[in-house]
């Protein structure tokens, strides 16, 4: 028996074959996963978004400014959604991260635009994700010039001739040079918890099913809550360690800003990881092995970094996209961590984002305690 | 006499298999009851169900005076439960495993009750060895012990010595019978006749129904059963031309000899006729608990086909 024998081979083929599709699982994620990931990652996935929420401070409601409004969202990139009354409300909006951008006219445009003065409109973008802001801020080169084209007639028409009758100033906040690491980095604390934790409970419990000493543990008195616990809090300790690593690799190597809204994000990151823990405990509820409870975690994870605003902008991505994308903790998660690194967001700016992680927390508990089976039945 | 399992008409189904139907069964304390029948007969079902890791469809009895259905909690905290696969935690030490035990249960003492069950096991010295490192009987004795760490007075054993070898079933026998002595009462479940023998009494179930119960003897007297030993040259092409014929109901060799068994006397002893000859040699004996047990599995196949 030496040599290469294509019978053997046949023989070790045909097997691995029908173990193959003998587990329906892994036969459907392998046949149908592809296909779904195609079609849900394939439109949803915009790296040059449009139609941006913009916030306008008009302190001059005239002619000019109007045209002006109109022109930006000619382009596209723009979407007025707010108006503000008060610089402070702007600011407001613009940290909260309710919009993009901020748009300020200010009051005695149209005069200084009569009298050839230049005067200024500012633009502030937030600018966390620089991705996101790029092609927009691009656009706005070509407003001076072209925005008022229709107005400036009669009188006014040598205003036309010449340098540009107004200048837009670009204020890119929160990340002014545009450094992606300031984004990626405390993005990337919320996919590595969620890979971690979410694998390892859901791994951790299906393993004394699939070793057998689930049953042992529950002809004990322990009840499921109990297990549920014990289960975690290990991993509980490792995720705040993770977080406490990363944060200091990110200060230290990466040199990412951090301006405080400490409260916040300590509040974000222990709902974060209980969310992520018990959602592996719903996935072992769920996956009759290993294998499977793999499977299911990645099946989270990958929309988890694909359709969080982790790696594409999340305003880049269609209506429906983004629903799923607000469902995910993980999109909540790195508001909560940017906004507090980048933004200096207190718990007023985060409120909804923590509430939001909170009902997760809830939902996901329930689920996994009502699906654990203190029976073998 | 108190009863430690009294248990009446338990039913479980799985995906429409009736594994366990009308079931009922009582041991009194302080007894070894041995649950025999094939693979699949619903022995492990029915264990479950005592300790309450399943719910039955129906049925309704007691465990240690708590009622099965309502009062679980109760029994886990009075049984100990062995379960077929070695479940303790291989990836911890053999003294981690028994303190796990001790601490689930709430026990005082722990490390008092830990030390002096590593030392009744003899494994004081390798308290600190990973437990899937452990032989196969010395893994069955190391559950036993974790198994009666809280000192339970119910203890369910399912097939506790699969694949261990004679001594190490010996021995961990030997300590059963001194946690009997105690006043333990046991159900085993098991395949081996020697270790059928060592019950007080035995139960034999097949396809989810108790068909026999007793003490071995009344179970060997009550089959009814009439056997013959045959011994001579190639005597296994006679037990091979014997099965099937009329009055035959279990043919099976034993070494260099055979043990024929039926119930109907005249039959049997018609079928043996032509072969009660030189060089074959037949006398009557009684007939063990393997011989039964054949029979009863046979018959338990008549009635599948």
């Amino acid at each position: 028996m030496s040599g290469f024998s294509a019978d053997r081979v046949a023989a070790v083929m045909i097997k691995e074959f029908k173990q193959l599709t003998r587990d329906r699982l892994t036969y459907a994620m392998m046949l149908v996963l592809p296909v779904v990931q195609l079609l849900l990652f394939g439109y949803a996935i915009n790296t040059e978004p449009r139609h941006l929420p913009t916030a306008v401070l008009v302190q001059e409601d005239s002619v000019f400014a109007r045209s002006i409004l109109g022109a930006m969202t000619r382009s596209g990139y723009f979407e007025l959604t707010a108006q503000a009354r008060s610089p402070a409300e702007l600011d407001q909006m613009i940290r909260q991260g309710r919009v993009q951008f901020a748009v300020t006219i200010p009051g005695d445009f149209t005069r200084r635009v009569a009298r050839g003065d230049h005067p200024q409109i500012l633009v502030e973008a937030d600018a966390t994700d620089p991705s996101a802001t790029g092609g927009a801020v691009a656009a706005l080169a070509a407003l001076p010039t072209q925005a008022l084209a229709h107005d400036l007639k009669g009188a006014m028409a040598p205003r036309g001739q010449g340098a540009p009758p107004f200048e837009v100033v670009v204020h890119a906040r929160y990340n002014p040079e545009a450094i992606t690491a300031y984004n990626i980095v405390p993005g990337l604390l919320g996919v590595i918890l969620s890979m971690t934790l979410v694998m390892m409970t859901a791994l951790s419990v299906t393993r004394e099913t699939e070793r057998g000493t689930m049953e042992s543990l529950l002809a004990t008195p322990v009840e499921p809550l109990e297990v549920m616990a014990g289960k975690l809090a290990p991993y509980v300790a490792i995720g705040v360690v993770q977080t406490v690593i990363i944060l200091i690799f990110a200060r230290l190597l990466f040199g990412v800003p951090m301006e405080g809204g400490w409260a916040g994000l300590s509040l974000g990151v222990g709902l974060f990881i209980i969310g992520s823990l018990a959602l592996g405990f719903l996935i072992s509820t769920a996956a009759r092995s290993q294998l499977q409870a793999m499977q299911m975690s990645v099946f989270y994870i990958f929309p988890s970094i694909l359709l969080s605003g982790f790696m594409f902008p999340f305003r880049g991505m269609p209506a429906w996209a983004r629903v799923l994308g607000e469902a995910l903790p993980v999109t909540r998660f790195l508001r909560v961590v940017r906004g507090a690194l980048l933004k200096g967001q207190g718990l007023g700016d985060m409120w909804r984002e923590l509430a939001a992680l909170l009902a997760f927390v809830c939902v996901v508990t329930v689920l996994a305690m009502a699906r654990y089976r203190r029976t073998l039945d | 006499m108190t009863l430690a399992i009294d248990v009446a008409g338990l039913n479980k189904s799985f995906a429409g298999k009736h594994v366990v139907q009308d079931l009922s069964i009582q041991v009194e304390e302080g007894r070894i009851c041995g649950f025999l029948g094939p693979n699949g007969s619903g022995k492990t079902t029915t264990l479950r169900m005592l300790c309450g890791l399943l719910t039955p469809d129906s049925g309704s009895g007691t465990c240690l005076g708590y009622d099965i259905l309502a009062q679980s909690a109760a029994i886990k905290v009075r049984t100990g439960y062995m379960t077929q696969r070695f479940s303790l935690y291989e990836d911890l030490t053999l003294a981690e495993n028994l303190q796990f035990t001790a601490r689930v249960y709430g026990l005082d003492r722990r490390a008092e009750r830990v030390d002096e069950a590593l030392a009744r096991l003899g494994l004081t010295d390798r308290r600190d060895q990973l437990a899937g490192e452990l032989s196969g009987g010395w893994k069955q004795r190391l559950a036993l012990a974790s198994a009666t760490l809280h000192e339970p007075k119910l203890l369910l054993l399912d097939e506790p010595t699969a694949g261990v070898d004679p001594k190490a079933r010996r021995d961990f026998w030997d300590e059963i019978h001194v946690l009997a002595a105690r006043g333990l009462t046991v159900l085993v479940s098991t395949h081996y006749m020697d270790e059928a023998e060592r019950c007080h009494e035995i139960a034999y179930i097949s396809d989810g129904r108790l068909i026999a119960r007793g003490t071995a003897q009344a179970v060997v007297d009550g089959s009814h059963l009439v056997t013959f030993h045959g011994e001579g040259p190639d005597v296994g092409r006679v037990a091979q031309a014997l099965a099937g014929q009329p009055g035959v109901e279990t043919v099976a060799p034993f070494g260099a000899a055979v043990h024929v068994s039926g119930t109907d006397r005249g039959a049997l002893e018609a079928a043996l006729a032509p072969w009660r000859k030189a060089p074959f040699t037949w006398r009557e004996v009684d007939p063990t608990l393997e011989d039964v047990f054949i029979q009863l599995m046979g018959r338990a196949q008549d009635n599948v086909a």
